[in-house]
């Protein structure tokens, strides 16, 4: 379903494709606080057509059409989470750039930071382990006593 | 008959490199000096052969031999001559052998400077690079010959793709490639260690220069690729987090790290077994890097091959490589001996805590990168990883490790003192803190993120070189005793100080041209003029023009500050007839560090033209971020201790007059 979608909006394209130019002039709103807004929602919308490129910088006019209808449920009242809602209500999460934390997300956000605190358990492991080595390896050998007059007789003299 | 003899020496590199990957192992392996001694001739051959072929298909495209299919297919003869040269490398056949041109290079090199190796171990390495060489070898024999004839010869070629007719992407492919296959040596080093069981921390001696010579390409070649995507993409964005572009900066991250771990193995013999699994990794990246772009999974902006015989073909080079290469070191590492140990706040804690959070970055842009793919293949689910999640995911690893990167160079080796580092840094933190202020209080408190931004670039900055100076020791020893100090500092001090000062400039850059970019989208007809960042731009008027093997529209603007006229701007919309592909051209000028930026869109029925403009504050500061990091990496090679082909050292060199 959504595949045909987006099937459906390729060939379109191919056949309308005129350059047009990411934001252009006619689209942007009077209010810059509502402009605002939309750019930064744009930013994190992915243009379907094109290869890895938010609408916010795409030539594309299925990106424009998504920018225009951005800019419409703004003006309309939406909050920009009804916004993103809407769209992803639309075209699927696809269109997210930022895909939404779950189940089948897990992997992708908790990873880095896995990796981070696995590696620094790791570390810590491998650090505490060594020292144990090092420490029966590199304990110095108790003084003899010869030694021991020797260092009474040197810290008496001091 | 030229491409026929680039052909057949092709062939006999092929067959060369199988010798290669016996002869001199086995060698090694059964401490035949006979044997052990043809790696070094044969890798010169190899290089002569793969760069002869390289020169017929060269001189294929430079006669415009359109019954090559490769040059009929990528090519023009009205195409200017650059891009006829660069046109070689701007195909998925041509690069491939581009790719292994540089392959042998890099073995070449090892055969003819790497004096100092011992015999068994440069044997060994040469052979294992061959075993590279050979499967990438009939790869293209295989799947992407560049050779193959088309008869009848058509009259004309169709062309190079439109965005890759620029200089910038003519030189990136070579640099880039230069890096990430120069990663090929530092694994062929740590194969061939396991496979004899020797490593000690000379390994890392040895090492240390190629991984060098490696990174400082690749980050030249990252750093060319960004700045060709910024001027030429026509949205002046310099880094999309595109798969492609993080292929190429995995490995970057990945042998940023191994720079650093293979100074803990050289000076303390400390994390072997971690530097050696590295090296695996970062040339392994690389060849995921090369999977990547070059099988077609995805296609984006650069991936210009789509063949799935292609992309299975280098997947099964890329499991029996890694996972050959890690089946081995599960099997021999443990049984390395691990050497110096220390305190965990040491130079070496620094250094590890270098490589965790450069692991840890490298891990947020692998699974970002290859996790939409496995989901897509594995559960038919699509989503979208772009740059919101790397910003969220990548940028939080980044500012700690911002915040280490001047302790680590004042750390002690074995134990280090905290608190006294913190007092030699207190003039580097008060710079931080002077900067947060003055942006703070200059751009307002909502920039308070900004402001820390560009405050952790100044840390970095006067950091790295506050500890250059304390090193001169001016207070106690003068102004002209401290400066012969610093001369006499060792290259490596000078390469570590330029390499993070580099790193400083290029978040400076970064946190300034994302944060105060500021940005103009108006409609202008011919006399009009719209202002930005306190430019005014006038639109003069638009004109066709004609190029070699392009026609465009160029719009003309005068850009005046304070009422002068400061610089003059042709952007333009291009056309290359023989693709039917439209272009943007930016028009960019340069003040200080900062630039206007300028595209143009559509023309409107009324003579008016969509012009979109930037301001982008300190922008250039990025590239120039990365050549003084690159100009680290040139410094630290040309140290004594690590100069390729170096005499042993020991003897002390007459200093040259000034």
């Amino acid at each position: 379903m959504a595949l045909r979608r987006i099937l459906t909006i390729v060939v379109s394209t191919l056949f309308l494709a005129t350059a047009a130019h990411a934001v252009q002039p006619d689209e942007v709103l009077d209010d810059p606080a509502l402009e605002g807004r939309a750019r930064a929602i744009s930013a994190e919308l992915r243009c379907m057509v094109c290869q890895n490129q938010s609408i916010d910088d795409s030539d594309a006019p299925l990106a424009r059409d998504l920018r225009v209808l951005v800019r419409e449920r703004l003006v309309a009242g939406d909050s920009d989470a009804e916004v993103m809602d809407y769209l992803v209500a639309r075209y699927g999460e696809f269109v997210l750039l930022k895909p939404r934390f779950g189940l089948h997300t897990l992997i992708l956000w908790a990873g880095a930071p896995m990796a981070l605190i696995g590696g620094a358990i790791a570390a810590y492991i491998a650090w505490r382990r060594r020292q144990g080595e090092g420490s029966v390896a590199e304990k110095p050998a108790p003084l003899t006593a010869d030694e021991k007059a020797e260092l009474e007789r040197l810290l008496k003299d001091g | 008959m030229i491409v026929e003899i680039g052909h057949y020496a092709l062939v006999l590199a092929f067959v060369l490199s199988l010798v290669q990957s016996v002869v001199p192992v086995y060698g090694a392996l059964k401490a035949d000096n006979r044997l052990m001694a043809t790696a070094a001739p044969v890798s010169g051959m190899l290089f002569l052969l793969v760069g002869l072929s390289f020169a017929a298909l060269t001189a294929a495209y430079l006669s415009s031999d359109f019954s090559v299919v490769n040059v009929f297919e990528n090519s023009h003869s009205a195409k200017p001559l650059v891009y006829k040269i660069s046109g070689v490398w701007g195909n998925h056949e041509g690069s491939m052998l581009l790719w292994v041109l540089i392959l042998v290079f890099f073995g070449s090199l090892v055969a003819a400077f790497g004096r100092n190796i011992p015999d068994v171990l440069k044997a060994a390495t040469l052979g294992v690079q061959a075993w590279i060489t050979a499967a990438f070898l009939a790869f293209i024999l295989a799947t992407s010959n560049p050779f193959l004839r088309l008869l009848p010869a058509p009259a004309e070629g169709q062309d190079l793709n439109p965005i890759l007719q620029d200089l910038g992407l003519a030189i990136h492919p070579p640099l880039l490639y230069l890096g990430y296959v120069g990663f090929s040596i530092t694994f062929a080093f740590a194969v061939a260690a396991l496979i004899l069981g020797r490593l000690d921390a000379a390994w890392a001696r040895w090492v240390r220069p190629w991984a060098l010579l490696a990174w400082l390409f690749l980050t030249l070649g990252i750093s060319m690729g960004s700045y060709w995507a910024y001027y030429e993409l026509g949205w002046g964005g310099w880094w999309f987090w595109d798969p492609v572009e993080n292929a190429s900066f995995m490995p970057w991250l990945a042998g940023t790290a191994l720079l650093h771990s293979a100074l803990v193995m050289e000076k303390r013999s400390a994390l072997k077994i971690w530097t050696v699994l590295l090296a695996i990794l970062t040339f392994s990246l690389s060849l995921l890097g090369t999977f990547l772009v070059r099988s077609g999974v995805l296609t984006s902006v650069h991936a210009f091959a789509t063949d799935p015989a292609r992309g299975v073909f280098i997947l099964a080079i890329l499991c029996v490589f890694i996972g050959g290469s890690l089946a081995l070191y599960a099997w021999r590492a443990p049984a390395l001996k691990q050497g110096g140990i220390f305190a965990p706040v040491s130079r070496e804690g620094a250094l590890v805590l270098n490589n965790l959070l450069l692991t840890a970055a490298c891990v947020a842009v692998f699974v970002g990168t290859l996790y939409p793919l496995a989901l897509e293949a594995l559960a038919n689910d699509k989503i979208s990883v772009g740059p919101p999640f790397f910003n969220l995911t990548f940028g939080p690893i980044m500012v700690p490790l911002l915040m280490v990167v001047p302790f680590g160079q004042f750390l002690a080796w074995k134990r280090g003192d905290l608190l006294a580092v913190a007092q030699r840094l207190w003039a580097a933190f008060a710079v931080a803190i002077g900067a947060v202020l003055v942006v703070a209080w200059s751009q307002g408190v909502e920039h308070v993120l900004a402001a820390l931004g560009i405050g952790l670039a100044f840390w970095v900055i006067a950091g790295s070189l506050s500890e250059i100076l304390s090193r001169a020791r001016f207070r106690d020893v003068g102004l002209a005793t401290g400066i012969r100090r610093l001369a006499g500092l060792p290259r490596s001090a000078w390469g570590t100080v330029l390499g993070h000062a580099g790193l400083g400039v290029s978040v400076l850059g970064i946190v300034a041209a994302t944060a105060f970019q500021t940005e103009a989208i108006r409609t202008l007809k011919p006399g009009e003029t719209m202002t930005i960042s306190g430019y005014d731009l006038t639109f003069r008027g638009i004109a066709p023009r004609r190029g070699p093997n392009y026609v465009e529209d160029v719009a003309h603007l005068e850009v005046r500050h304070g009422g002068t006229l400061v610089s003059e701007l042709d952007p333009a919309k291009r056309v290359y007839p023989a693709r039917q592909q439209p272009t943007t051209e930016s028009a960019i000028a340069t003040y200080g560090f900062s630039q206007l930026y300028l595209s143009v869109g559509e023309v409107r029925n009324d003579g008016g033209v969509d012009m979109r403009a930037y301001y982008k504050p300190l922008v250039t500061l990025i590239w120039l971020g990365t050549l003084v990091m690159a100009a680290g990496g040139v410094v630290s090679l040309s140290d004594r201790r690590l100069r390729v082909g170096a005499p042993k050292s020991g003897r002390a060199q007459p200093v040259p007059a000034e």
